[in-house]
């Protein structure tokens, strides 16, 4: 479709081969970092997909995640099975508890939404914290056995990569699919949508569904990079973190989230390194972001090159769309 | 158990406090405020400092109970002042996002200011000792002097909303900003007292919590999502409702813990998860 497209795809496959030679030209802690940068930008890029695409004010994301990295770890160290069973595991167990989740909330309008899922995820974060036996309490999981074969750094690396670039370009197809068309016509116009016969409430529930199976997996990915699950995975500042990923890189866009975790993970690296005041730093970013880039970073380059939104509607619509029901 | 049920409501009156003010910022401004348990945690802090300037004993105790809320207000109204007020028209996502952003600067700032350490606060000599209860059960004095506390500041907050002009012109502009705009009255004042008054109530509670934990860091996190629960159970804006709220929550709480001590802190979760799967928008009437 023209020369962008082309010019697009280069960018993609250039950053593709780029990241495959990572453990190649970095050192191992830098590995460890993409890797860790990958996680989270999985983890946000699905978040986007029920905040960003959906319009569900999905508040408790990081409840789906540490799900996905609890089951899975459990899965590597109180069964006799396949390790590599915890990868499927985990994140179907997090696909499950969305559904449930999603059951519950999606009754509930906007801010009741976020708040009731806050609610429910704060109770499985409770669960999580004082089940001692069962899930180490406030001391986590230490030395989770993953398989032999991904047990060194860059192997983990390139499991991770590997699986990402999988889980983003599926997010994508669905984004681009029918299903994804659907749902970002709920986001614009819910009234509208339900009377020209679109089943909302079912097919927000598969948003959240789907979100919540790929935040699994990014969690059970954080299993096999770390080998640790903690509680601090579920806890709901962690959300919030996931949440500014997506505004910091644009959330209307579809690989903000991704360059909004890149951008957070580095920036806290580089700054923890000279102050332990790194929440500070966060704080002060994220006031200018939204006074001064409330499209994100990528929305915002988007817009100076003069290109019309990916995602579609007009800027107005869109903002009164996200204003919902005020 | 009786026992418990008291510890319970002198928790609710430190829920109340603070769920009140977040109630009313929400109701009539719209703003999910999550900064305010770090304002909260800051009115704990300043309690602490302002009690060990003055010396302690019961003068430093009264001086703190007072300077710390007012430092909190006087903190919160150059916030509105300097950037609040020009996010009103913006989404609910955005104005969560930047209290968020608040909330971490603050906690920093504490962290800046006061360090890592556990600060306590004493108790004053009038309020030390225990008192008998039914039954001949001792209960610490300043426990029973929150309790007494809390229905006074429900009751001010009534008055306050409901026989006072700016209370009034607060709930009208909650439900119509243009219109009182347009009837020749400041709502960006109107508005900016509002959130002060929410923001001194959060300073007070932390400012009265503070003698009876160890004052630290991260005591905002928890209670914050406490509050915001509080505020959705009882109906976005209500005052009532954040009693009611605060009620269900600190009596699950104190007698969760009774029953079931591991997991004594599911119980407040699972309350607000029942009241809301039955009355999704909260138990009392909310103003939006």
């Amino acid at each position: 479709m023209g020369p962008v497209f082309r010019k697009k795809n280069l960018i993609i496959i250039a950053s593709v081969v780029l990241l495959f030679l990572f453990p190649a030209i970095l050192p191992r802690f830098y590995v460890y970092m993409a890797a860790i940068v990958l996680i989270y930008g999985l983890a946000a890029t699905s978040l986007n997909l029920a905040l960003g695409f959906g319009g569900l004010y999905q508040f408790h994301h990081a409840v789906f995640y540490g799900v996905g990295a609890y089951g899975a770890a459990l899965m590597m160290m109180k069964t006799g099975l396949s390790p590599w069973l915890g990868f499927i595991v985990g994140p179907l167990i997090a696909a499950v508890l969305g559904l449930v989740m999603g059951l519950i909330c999606i009754r509930l309008s906007k801010l009741y939404f976020g708040m009731l899922q806050i609610s429910l995820g704060s109770l499985v974060w409770a669960i999580v914290y004082r089940w001692y036996s069962f899930t180490g309490g406030d001391d986590g999981l230490h030395g989770i056995p993953v398989p032999d074969l991904i047990s060194s750094g860059s192997a983990a690396y390139y499991f991770t990569l590997i699986v990402t670039l999988i889980c983003t370009y599926m997010t994508y197809r669905i984004l681009k699919a029918p299903f994804g068309s659907v749902l970002q016509a709920i986001r614009d116009n819910t009234v509208r949508s339900e009377m020209i016969g679109v089943n909302v409430r079912r097919h927000q529930l598969m948003a959240l569904v789907i979100a919540a199976f790929f935040a699994g997996v990014a969690g059970s990915l954080f299993v096999a990079v770390d080998t640790t699950a903690f509680p601090d995975m579920l806890f709901w500042t962690l959300s919030m973190e996931m949440v500014i990923m997506c505004l910091l890189g644009g959330w209307l866009t579809f690989m903000g989230p991704m360059l909004g975790a890149a951008v957070i993970v580095a920036l806290r690296t580089l700054v923890s390194t000279y102050t332990v005041y790194w929440a500070l730093v966060l704080g002060i970013i994220m006031m200018l972001v939204i006074f001064f880039l409330p499209e994100g970073v990528l929305g915002w380059l988007m817009q100076l090159s003069g290109k019309r939104r990916e995602t579609g509607p007009e800027n107005n619509e869109q903002k009164a769309a996200l204003a919902g029901d005020r | 158990m009786l026992c418990q049920i008291f510890v319970g409501l002198s928790r609710t009156v430190i829920l109340f406090i603070v769920a009140s003010g977040l109630t009313l910022i929400l109701g009539v401004l719209r703003i999910p405020n999550i900064a305010h348990g770090s304002l909260y945690m800051i009115g704990a802090f300043l309690a602490f400092t302002i009690s060990k300037m003055a010396g302690g004993g019961t003068f430093g105790f009264w001086l703190a109970m007072a300077g710390a809320p007012l430092g909190v207000a006087l903190l919160s109204l150059v916030c509105e002042r300097g950037l609040f007020q020009y996010l009103y028209e913006r989404e609910h996502l955005m104005l969560l996002l930047l209290t968020f952003a608040f909330s971490l600067v603050f906690g920093d700032l504490v962290k800046l200011v006061w360090g890592g350490e556990y600060k306590s606060v004493p108790v004053p000599p009038a309020f030390q000792g225990f008192v008998p209860l039914f039954g001949g059960l001792p209960f610490p004095i300043y426990n029973l002097f929150l309790l007494i506390l809390g229905p006074v500041v429900a009751i001010a907050l009534w008055l306050l909303v409901n026989k006072t002009k700016i209370g009034k012109i607060a709930r009208a502009a909650a439900v119509d900003r243009e219109m009182v705009g347009a009837v020749g009255i400041n709502v960006s004042w109107i508005f900016a007292c509002v959130f002060v008054i929410g923001c001194f109530l959060a300073g007070l509670g932390g400012a009265l919590v503070a003698p009876t934990v160890s004052v630290t860091l991260g005591m905002d996190a928890t209670l914050i999502m406490e509050a915001f629960l509080i505020v959705i159970m009882g109906g976005l804006g209500n005052v009532w409702g954040a009693l009611l709220g605060a009620l269900i929550f600190g009596l699950t709480q104190s007698l969760g813990i009774l029953i079931w001590p591991q997991f004594g802190i599911i119980f407040p979760y699972m309350a607000v998860i029942a009241v809301l799967l039955f009355r999704p928008t909260g138990l009392l009437k909310s103003t939006w």
